[in-house]
């Protein structure tokens, strides 16, 4: 068994207007040492899934169904109190924006000493000194003063390495980052990943990666999901998926990289907008964007448009998609007609 | 042509706004707009809704003084709510206080706007030492505190033209003293909006275009402005009738001859130890009620319009 | 920190300068102090010759300068009524004034900080909606009418007989409404300690204190409801705020979260507030002292304007303007303890 897993879970916002469904029967699971990665456009519900885990989303969303089982503990329905045990603790997150995601009150010694007392009974000088350890295996130059220092005195580069320090304080299982380069000056993006690759690989920690960049999600992630309209479309190995996209939209996403268009053309984009989730298209939640929704006669696929798809497997990957499971279906017909 | 075409459009657009919209949805703003409404309906019908003139000394007599209102012992048939000490029915006081009240509550704001819109719009559209001077101005006066402002200009202007000239004037005399106390909430405001407003490219579009920096200021920058005008101007109302119901209490207002509902309070404060509590309370009642209603709808537009105001 | 201070200092001489003249061109337009020192009976010649040696034809500049240099040195005048030193006036009213102050302070900084922080944490809650909807009731109650209405209920009592006193519901309301009355309202009350110089002070004994509570709570009324909103408010905002999820997600209890996280930098805006609405009390002072009679230096600022005491006056107001700039710069001394940005740039970020 996993280390986590979930299954069919459902976030909802209770809007005044209703409720909106923003996660809807998302499963999937992730082995000690794995890393997964999350991709989806804004808006598709990434930032929801990664937050629900802990269960951080605030007040008018809350969890409606299914299960995150860790570690063979439940954690939907765990009061707050139990959570907090495992947030920061065995599972941490690191923030889109370093610029907003320390207090600007608090020295960075001060929030990265609350954080292991929060978990463990051990003195403030003890305390000190695993902080200082762990800025040391961020790379981050005169660690001494840095924890004497306040958030404002440093650079966005050198507030998401003392995060990443922070994420890595308690020696968690695994670690959600949610966008974790996006904010920061292109130069030092990789920069960033790459310690963060190197330091999940060495201490064997679990890596959720959130992000809208394929390029490095093929790079650092060994699964990835893709996400659209608060639904998983198509699961399974990164390289697999990178290489022979299945779902439309995937391919989309695959044809709108700038290194997949010839020089001096446009970029391939997707058509059409992701639709907001409180008014989303009956049926396949992609089919007004989708060049694939004509059937071989030319008519738009009924399925598409009254059906929400099902997973078929596709090898060693899932899709959620009609056209998919058709082609899957012909295939299997000519292969029993052949044996036959 | 064009401003053919707004006329009519802007009425449309009320009438699908969000603001209308909010308003049928929200029982508490129709309530406080109705008791508002009310209230200056019937102070401004004082003359045929009293039942005496409180200004009529004829009308007076000094031995029906003190009378304490319907529902407590004692009560006179004929005052409804009690007299004063000086026998005058408090009902007709009130009514008539309320509306001198409201004169200068909306004559002040109506000032403090002026001012406080042109200020503004010169220090944000010019900027520089215009901007400069303006806004430490505005700083000091705040820092200070408009009441405390209005109470030094008010005596010193006392002192200076004497009180029997102060009292005849006095109505004019407050809203010029409170119009000049709160300029600098208004000019801070519109400042702040200016100063946004300023970087869109539609000022630079005019600019562009040739047109003078007057003609951009009053045509294309404060249309603009006008939303947190018209969401302050409601607290500028109440803390204009609050600040001159304290001046007023100080002896620095209305005249007992003439009183607005700050000097029927100060009139009746003096009686309250003899038990003649209504003097006082009831038109401090009516000076609660409308206040509070101003400020719940002004609470409401902040909502419902969310502008960007001038914070701290 | 030095060009902060700097900065403030200027700030501060600017103020006392704008101050200064006006309290100047007060003095100059108003009081004649030849009709004050001599009567009607001396000619003109002799008030002329006075005059000129007292220096009131010089230009207007060289009489500013006088003035200012005898204010700096604490020479405001003599006042007409109290025949003595319009500085030792105020001296003397003072204490009582800062007593009046104090108590109010202490009443908002109690009630404001937990009432504003629960409204946050709890929004929806029913006691979070009374404390709005009361905040809004407390905004639109002029402080004077406060203090009446304060007067009416614990000092001279209320007999309430709304409710028909024939039934059990109607004469037990009646009776928990109603009210005895008897606390003082007038006055600082007799039992005063010395304390040292002027200071006479109500908080050193029972019936001291006594006195100074209905005052204190009329004074607090006006600012506690601005405090709540303001606190309430800027939480909220600071509750939504990225490094609050942070905390959460370390697993920092809420408590925590709340009181360290959460309160220090909604601190940071109420100080700057604070420190503005200092000036809006003392000008409130002025109403609290009239209605309770409370013998400090709005009453007799009060009694100066109606006794055109023109000296007294003046020095009133320079006094409030020292107290607004070193209030001022204490605000912002704090603001710089608690916000750590300041200190480095040299301006508040």
């Amino acid at each position: 068994m996993s280390l986590l897993e979930v299954s069919d879970l459902d976030v909802r916002f209770a809007l005044r207007q209703g409720e909106v469904r923003a996660l809807r029967n998302v499963s999937f699971s992730l082995d000690r040492g794995e890393r997964l990665g999350i991709v989806g456009e804004s808006g598709a519900g990434k930032s929801v899934a990664a937050f629900s885990l802990l269960n951080l989303i605030a007040s008018p969303g809350f969890i409606a169904g299914g299960s995150i089982r860790f570690d063979g503990q439940e954690l939907t329905g765990l009061s707050d109190r139990a959570l907090r045990k495992v947030r920061g603790n065995r599972i941490s997150m690191i923030f889109q924006d370093p610029m907003m995601t320390l207090n600007p009150v608090l020295s960075i010694g001060e929030q990265m000493i609350e954080c292991l007392k929060a978990h463990r009974r051990i003195s403030h000088r003890e305390a000190r000194a695993i902080a200082l350890h762990k800025l040391q295996q961020v790379q981050i130059p005169s660690p001494e003063t840095r924890l004497d220092q306040y958030p404002h005195e440093l650079s966005g580069g050198m507030r998401q390495r003392i995060i990443i320090a922070i994420a890595l304080l308690l020696d968690p299982d695994i670690i959600i980052a949610d966008e974790p380069t996006t904010a920061l000056d292109v130069t030092i993006q990789a920069e960033i990943m790459a310690l963060l690759l190197e330091l999940c690989e060495k201490h064997n920690v679990g890596l959720i990666l959130i992000t809208h960049d394929l390029g490095v999600v093929s790079q650092v992630t060994q699964r990835m999901l893709v996400m659209y309209a608060g639904r998983v479309i198509e699961q399974g190995p990164t390289r697999e998926i990178i290489n022979d996209p299945q779902h439309p939209y995937t391919q989309g996403l695959m044809n709108a990289l700038p290194q997949m268009a010839t020089p001096g053309e446009r970029l391939n984009q997707i058509p059409g907008s992701m639709p907001s989730l409180s008014n989303l298209p009956s049926g396949c939640a992609f089919h007004p964007r989708c060049g694939f929704v004509n059937d071989a006669n030319g008519q738009p696929r009924r399925a598409c448009l009254e059906q929400v798809p099902d997973f078929v497997d596709s090898g060693n990957c899932r899709v959620a998609c009609h056209m998919v499971a058709e082609m899957l279906e012909e295939e299997q017909r000519l292969a029993k007609e052949e044996t036959s | 042509m064009t401003t053919q075409v707004s006329t009519t459009t802007r009425w449309a657009r009320f009438r699908d706004s969000y603001l209308l919209y909010s308003f049928k949805r929200t029982w508490s703003a129709q309530l406080c707009l109705a008791i508002f409404l009310c209230l200056v309906l019937a102070a401004f019908m004082a003359p045929w809704l009293a039942p005496t003139n409180p200004y009529d000394l004829r009308q007076i007599d000094i031995l029906d003084s003190e009378l304490p209102p319907f529902w407590i012992e004692g009560a006179v048939e004929h005052y409804t709510l009690g007299t004063d000490a000086q026998g005058r029915d408090l009902l007709s006081i009130i009514l008539y206080g309320t509306r001198v009240s409201l004169v200068i509550g909306f004559g002040a704001v109506i000032l403090q706007a002026i001012l406080g819109v042109t200020f503004g719009l010169l220090a944000g559209y010019l900027g520089g030492r215009v901007d400069a001077i303006l806004m430490r101005l505005a700083d000091i006066q705040l820092s200070f505190s408009t009441l405390m402002v209005a109470i030094v200009v008010g005596a010193v202007v006392k002192a200076t033209l004497g009180s029997s000239f102060y009292s005849q004037y006095a109505v004019l005399m407050l809203i010029l003293i409170i119009g000049l106390a709160e300029w600098p909430q208004y000019a801070r405001t519109v400042r702040a909006s200016v100063l946004a407003e300023k970087s869109k490219e539609y000022v630079d579009a005019a600019r562009v275009m040739g047109l003078g920096s007057r003609r951009i200021m009053f045509r294309h920058v404060l249309p603009n402005t006008l939303s947190p005008v018209f969401v302050i101007s409601t607290v500028q109302i109440a803390n204009a009738i609050i600040s001159e119901a304290a001046l007023s209490f100080l002896g620095l207002g209305m005249p007992e001859t003439h009183p607005s509902l700050g000097s029927l309070i100060k009139s009746g404060f003096d009686y309250i130890q003899s038990g003649s509590w209504w003097i006082t309370l009831i038109p401090g009642a009516v000076l609660v009620v409308l206040v509070l209603v101003i400020n719940l709808l002004g609470d409401w537009l902040r909502d419902v319009m969310n502008p960007r105001l001038y914070k701290g | 920190m030095i060009a902060f201070l700097t900065k403030r200092l200027m700030h501060a001489i600017l103020v006392m300068l704008v101050i200064s003249v006006i309290a100047f061109a007060i003095q100059d337009n108003l009081g004649d102090p030849i009709q004050q020192m001599v009567g009607q009976s001396v000619p003109e010649s002799e008030r002329e010759a006075l005059r000129e040696r007292l220096g009131l034809n010089d230009p207007f500049h060289v009489q500013y300068l006088r003035f200012a240099g005898n204010a700096i040195q604490g020479d405001f005048g003599y006042s007409y009524f109290y025949r003595e030193p319009a500085l030792d006036v105020i001296a003397r009213h003072l204490p009582a004034t800062l007593e009046l102050v104090f108590g109010a302070t202490l009443i908002i900084v109690l009630l404001s900080v937990p009432i504003g922080v629960y409204s946050a944490i709890k929004p929806r809650s029913p006691l979070s909606r009374f404390f709005m909807g009361a905040s809004i009731v407390g905004i639109s109650v002029p402080v004077f009418l406060t203090a009446i209405v304060l007067i009416q209920i614990f000092a001279i009592g209320m007999k309430v007989t709304l409710f028909p006193e024939s039934t059990a519901w109607g004469s037990w309301l009646n009776a928990t409404l109603s009210t005895e009355g008897g606390m003082p309202s007038f006055g600082r009350g007799q039992d005063l300690v010395h304390v040292v110089g002027y200071w006479d002070s109500n908080l050193f004994s029972a019936g001291g204190l006594q006195h100074l509570v209905l005052p204190s709570i009329a004074l607090a009324s006006i600012m506690l409801p601005l405090f709540i909103r303001l606190i309430r408010a800027e939480m909220l905002e600071v509750l939504q705020s990225e490094y609050v999820k942070f905390a959460r997600a370390k697993g920092i209890s809420s408590w925590r979260i709340y009181f360290v996280h959460a309160l220090k930098n909604t601190m940071l805006p109420v100080i700057t507030v604070g420190g503005v609405q200092i000036g809006t009390m003392v000008a409130y002072t002025i109403l609290t002292e009239t209605v309770f009679q409370w013998p400090g230096m709005g009453l007799m600022f009060l009694d100066a304007i109606n006794r055109a005491d023109i000296p007294l006056i003046v020095a009133y107001l320079m006094i409030v303007g020292v107290i607004f700039v070193v209030t001022n710069t204490i605000v912002d001394l704090i603001y710089g303890l608690v916000n750590p940005t300041v200190k480095l740039t040299g301006k508040p970020a």
